[in-house]
């Protein structure tokens, strides 16, 4: 295809003649403690220990509730529950029997979907309709999966023979939580191991919520324990001797220590790491889609997304409409209140990842890449940034190759097939890219080149508990999600 | 070379070098081992690869990987099924060496070749099938296709069995290239010389060079190097010794590699059916899943 | 003449996403003061349409009643159209007189258009002169489905120039195009051709206007309007019949074309039975309860 004039005429206003009111999501119906502890051997502990940090709405700043930190004993009391429950009882009980534990969970998390909606937009800034329309349903979708699978793992890996693990550590981020919550416990339960999670400190309360679920759906004590604190209660899972099984999604960085901390212990381990995916747009594309699919792809959950598309990579003889209708796309974009049922981009997760952001930016704008950002109030209170992207990148740019898990997109073209593979490949990431074109056969020959565990054709960021999700490269091995992702679960010989 | 009988000519030793690339080249370093006989008599002096040549090993490797990756998986299967040609045609060197050099009896060294041939053949079906056994339609609760097969991670450095001089190099080699890897072994035995007379089956079964390369020598001497090279994507550890797991962890861990410690089997018998497995492959495939509207 | 026009090249529409991203703008909530400002809009955006062979000059001085005064009180605008069979327009001048309500009538031998390019401009040409403001043409599906896209080029032509001063919205029918492909270029080919509006639907086939069918007509005036700066109008037509998909067709307009669409000049609904259903919920916005269409007249 041609190069086609973009020039516009004139400017489309996207303006207050007719001005959604506000719509927020009512909370007077959650009821959050003012203290978290620990849950343990099925009981909610550790509300006495004198190490606490608080737990904040990124959107206003104000507290939520004080958690406890759980120390290397409690994590060890957390792992003997664990050992304890897996020896007597979820090791000996039948698969059907187990798989009637996580169809409760399931069942459960539907039943208090809103209430668990808002939580997670309080707790950790995402819009609602986010967690309302894709977090809470997909929770529950997965451990409806995964319960369906306990009791059939015999039909999963023919030939083999398979066994649980035992106890299972996990470590999971405050992207998603409570589904990065299901997405480790669902197939780690029905696969006959138990477990001891500790989700982010910046996001602990859904997981609470979790674990009054579990108690509600009357799990047997132990089978999964939750515990509160940051790294060096991670550490304490990570690194003690009777855990079996490391799972670990978050940083690249985090997950080289982890590697490093399980290096001949025999622990297994899967981990689930950073990204810097590449949204490949052909000019064959089917364009208004692909502008859809590029907003999509960066600022969903304000860009923390692991597999977030945060590098486009345009044709150069369509860059120019692609960019001036992203750029018009982003102009509608509401960004605010994440309680706003009309939000499309909420608050940013703590202050920590502002500032790493607000570096980022900076860097981009200090190494001579192009920044727009649509013109936007930002709250005055809370942890906000408007939508961003950057033109005039290179490969060179750190925008171009570090990840910066916010709403910031950085743009580069490319002239050919060949050229786009190698670029989208030019990272030591490897975890979702997307492709936009009309002619499946380039579309399918681009994905096999692609070095990447997902690859969205004509689509991105699109879940679902029967597609196995993870990593190539450093971002991370093992699967999670579909059959693969029981074998990070399993002793398949 | 041990002898059976007496004769009048003179032998002419062979001399083993490395196989790199579809080549044989000596090590960089020109340093050897002397290899004997289980009796003690000279078999060759064979050589002790180093860091850098690792290092070549690891550049032949990425370099023929992505062109065996495209090969079919009928292509592949052939290519295996001809290595199992190759090395039936070449049977009675092979027998010999398991006897005169390891010391096998007959029977033992008969039934070891018998089991290598055997396995390239079963390995070589597994090309075309192992990816619709692991790969899956997903049904997701969308309006897309949705699949997942596996792909072949890509470099592995493999350290080899350290017994079974044939079937051990070959149990460990055929499940990482049946997918499309590429490999660099590296043989740290007392008989390592039959690794390189494998070499040149490999050299005539039309596997492209670079797809297994071969290094002899000693494994704690370029561990660090092997687990710490940024440009490999995998470690296959088979019989691994004291503080090796660590030490390959640690070392792995700089770029996420994937590390696999198979299982010796029971009395390091590598003919043994549990050290024949397609979930053998398992460990250093990637799961790529694709999305695409329909 | 038809081997000699130039295709206009249009970009492909992917079905899948394009029904997302429809989608989604049904999850905009449109409560308090925007529901009451959006209701009120979408009352001045309807085409109040009657269009049936049972239709009589009875029938048609009902419908206009009702558009000249929808509900018993002031706070409540008129709608933006009546739209009536040709034969039906006289009715209409005369029951119309001293308002600003349009008077839009099909045309072109409505709902098939299967008569000859002269017939069809013909009855174009009389029934502007019956007094029609608007003209709602069908295009010849037919000849789209047989690739013969210069024809309906050269058909919408000759009845924007047989419209004079009236409006021309074209019907594309999209029930029958069935991809979004063909929708997406017959909506470029009207516009091409001097469309005012482009429209979806006669109503008289089983799909009509559908949110993704809309998108995929709004982006091509969005990107017609970006390269020309010439603004077209928009009308799905049928099917629309509550009042909160008329809202979530607002919010598709407000986020897709902006502020300068959000105008019956620009937008138009397509309906009879959407007008009572938006002055339920008017009603229950000004008196704060549930109403009931007992108390509202029929058209």
């Amino acid at each position: 295809m041609g190069k086609q004039s973009t020039k516009s005429v004139k400017d489309l206003l996207f303006g207050d003649l007719w001005e959604y009111a506000p719509a927020p999501q009512g909370t007077d119906f959650v009821e959050l403690d003012e203290r978290y502890g620990h849950y343990i051997g099925g009981e909610f502990v550790g509300l006495d220990s004198e190490e606490t940090f608080d737990t904040i709405n990124p959107a206003t700043e104000e507290k939520l509730a004080t958690i406890s930190v759980a120390d290397e004993a409690t994590v060890d009391r957390a792992v003997k529950a664990a050992r304890k429950a897996y020896d007597n009882h979820w090791s000996k009980i039948s698969g059907a029997e187990r798989a009637k534990y996580l169809y409760r969970i399931a069942r459960m998390i539907q039943e208090k979907a809103r209430n668990l909606a808002v939580v997670e937009t309080m707790d950790g800034g995402k819009p609602i309709k986010e967690s309302r329309d894709v977090d809470i349903p997909l929770a529950a979708a997965h451990f409806f999966y995964y319960a369906g699978w306990a009791d059939k793992l015999d039909y999963a890996f023919p030939g083999a023979t398979i066994k649980p693990l035992g106890v299972a550590g996990q470590v999971i981020p405050w992207n998603f939580p409570l589904l990065m919550a299901a997405w480790k416990i669902a197939p780690a339960l029905a696969a006959g191991n138990t477990v001891v999670i500790k989700p982010a400190e910046t996001t602990p309360l859904t997981a609470m919520l979790l674990a009054q679920i579990i108690d509600e759906a009357g799990l047997p004590p132990g089978v999964v324990n939750i515990v509160n604190g940051a790294g060096a209660t991670g550490a304490a899972i990570v690194n003690h001797d009777d855990i079996d099984k490391v799972a670990f999604t978050g940083s690249t960085q985090v997950g080289k220590i982890i590697q490093r901390a399980v290096a001949g212990t025999g622990k297994k381990l899967t981990l689930e790491l950073g990204g810097k995916g590449a949204n490949i747009v052909f000019d064959d594309a089917p364009i208004d889609q692909a502008v859809e699919g590029i907003i999509n792809g960066i600022f969903f959950n304000q860009g923390h997304v692991c597999c977030a598309g945060s590098r486009l990579l345009v044709q150069e003889n369509i860059a120019d409409e692609v960019i001036a209708k992203l750029k018009q796309r982003m102009s509608t974009l509401i960004v605010g209140d994440p309680l706003d049922k009309n939000t499309d981009v909420g608050a940013i997760n703590s202050r920590e990842q502002l500032d790493r952001i607000t570096e980022l930016v900076g860097s981009g704008v200090d190494e001579g890449a192009q920044k727009f950002q649509p013109k936007c109030a930002l709250p005055d209170t809370g942890y906000f940034f408007a939508p961003t992207i950057f033109t005039d990148v290179t490969p060179s740019h750190r925008i171009a190759q570090e990840e910066i898990f916010g709403p910031v997109l950085s743009v580069l073209t490319f002239r050919t097939p060949d050229e786009a593979v190698k670029k989208a490949n030019n990272t030591p990431y490897g975890l979702a890219c997307g492709i936009w074109s009309d002619k499946g056969s380039k579309l399918f020959r681009v994905a096999g080149a692609l070095k990447a565990g997902v690859i969205w054709g004509n689509t991105y960021n699109k879940f679902d508990p029967t597609s196995p999700f993870g990593g190539y490269k450093e971002s991370g091995f093992g699967r999670e999600g579909g059959v693969q992702g029981l074998l990070a679960y399993l002793e398949v010989r | 070379m041990a002898k059976k009988a007496k004769r009048e000519r003179l032998d002419i030793y062979k001399t083993f070098k490395l196989y790199i690339g579809g080549r044989f080249p000596r090590t960089e370093s020109g340093r050897y081992l002397t290899e004997t006989t289980h009796k003690g008599a000279f078999v060759a002096n064979i050589c002790r690869a180093s860091r850098k040549d690792f290092r070549d090993a690891v550049v032949a490797a990425r370099k023929a990987q992505s062109g065996w990756a495209g090969r079919t998986p009928f292509n592949r299967s052939q290519i295996f099924y001809r290595m199992g040609e190759m090395l039936e045609s070449r049977r009675d060197g092979f027998e010999r060496a398991l006897q005169e050099r390891a010391g096998y009896s007959e029977k033992k060294a008969v039934a070891e070749v018998d089991a290598a041939i055997d396995r390239l053949v079963w390995y070589g079906g597994w090309a075309d099938k192992f990816i619709q056994v692991f790969g899956n339609t997903n049904p997701v609760a969308s309006p897309h296709f949705n699949f997942t097969m596996p792909e072949p991670t890509g470099v592995v450095a493999s350290l080899a069995p350290r017994s079974a001089p044939l079937l051990g190099l070959v149990t460990s080699m055929a499940p990482l290239i049946v997918s499309g890897n590429a490999v660099v072994c590296f043989v740290d035995h007392d008989h390592r010389s039959i690794a390189i007379d494998f070499a040149e089956v490999l050299h005539c079964s039309d596997l492209p060079g670079g797809v297994v390369n071969i290094l002899t020598g000693h494994r704690d001497e370029v561990l660090g190097h092997v687990s710490g090279h940024r440009d490999v994507d995998g470690i296959a550890v088979f019989d691994a010794e004291g503080d090796e797991r660590r030490s390959i962890g640690l070392e792995a861990a700089d770029t996420v590699k994937r590390v696999h410690f198979y299982d010796t089997p029971d009395k390091a018998d590598w003919s043994d059916s549990a050290a024949q497995s397609p979930y053998w492959i398992l460990p250093f495939v990637e799961f790529k899943t694709a999305w695409h509207p329909m | 003449m038809a081997n000699e026009y130039v295709v206009p090249r249009v970009p492909t529409v992917d079905r899948v996403a394009a029904d997302e991203r429809a989608a989604k703008f049904a999850t905009r909530s449109i409560k308090t003061t925007a529901k009451a400002a959006g209701l009120k809009l979408v009352v001045s955006m309807i085409d109040l349409t009657t269009l049936e062979g049972q239709d009589t000059p009875g029938k048609v001085r009902m419908l206009c009643r009702k558009a000249r005064r929808p509900i018993n009180h002031d706070d409540c605008p008129t709608v933006g159209a009546v739209c009536v069979y040709p034969p039906m327009v006289p009715v209409a001048v005369e029951e119309l007189k001293g308002t600003d309500i349009n008077i839009a009538a099909v045309a072109t031998y409505f709902p098939s258009g299967q008569a000859t390019l002269e017939e069809r401009v013909d009855e174009v040409r009389r029934t502007v002169e019956l007094g029609a403001d608007e003209i709602d043409m069908v295009i010849s599906r037919g000849a789209f489905l047989a690739g013969e896209y210069g024809r309906i080029f050269d058909e919408v032509a000759a009845v924007k120039e047989a419209c004079g001063k009236a409006h021309l919205k074209v019907i594309l029918e999209t029930g029958e195009l069935k991809t979004y492909d063909n929708i997406r270029l017959a909506s470029q080919i009207a516009i091409d051709a001097g469309a005012d509006f482009i429209k979806t639907s006669t109503g008289k086939v089983a799909v009509n206007a559908t949110m993704p069918i809309t998108l995929v007509m709004l982006e091509t005036i969005r990107d017609h309007f970006m390269k020309t700066g010439k603004m077209v109008g928009m009308k799905p037509a049928g099917g629309i019949r509550t009042a909160k998909q008329a809202l979530r067709y607002l919010a598709m307009v407000k986020e897709t074309l902006g502020d300068a669409w959000l105008s019956p000049d620009w937008f138009r609904f397509g309906a009879s039975s959407l007008l009572n259903d938006v002055l339920m919920q008017i009603e229950k916005q000004r008196t704060g309860r549930y109403h009931s269409d007992r108390y509202l007249s029929i058209s």
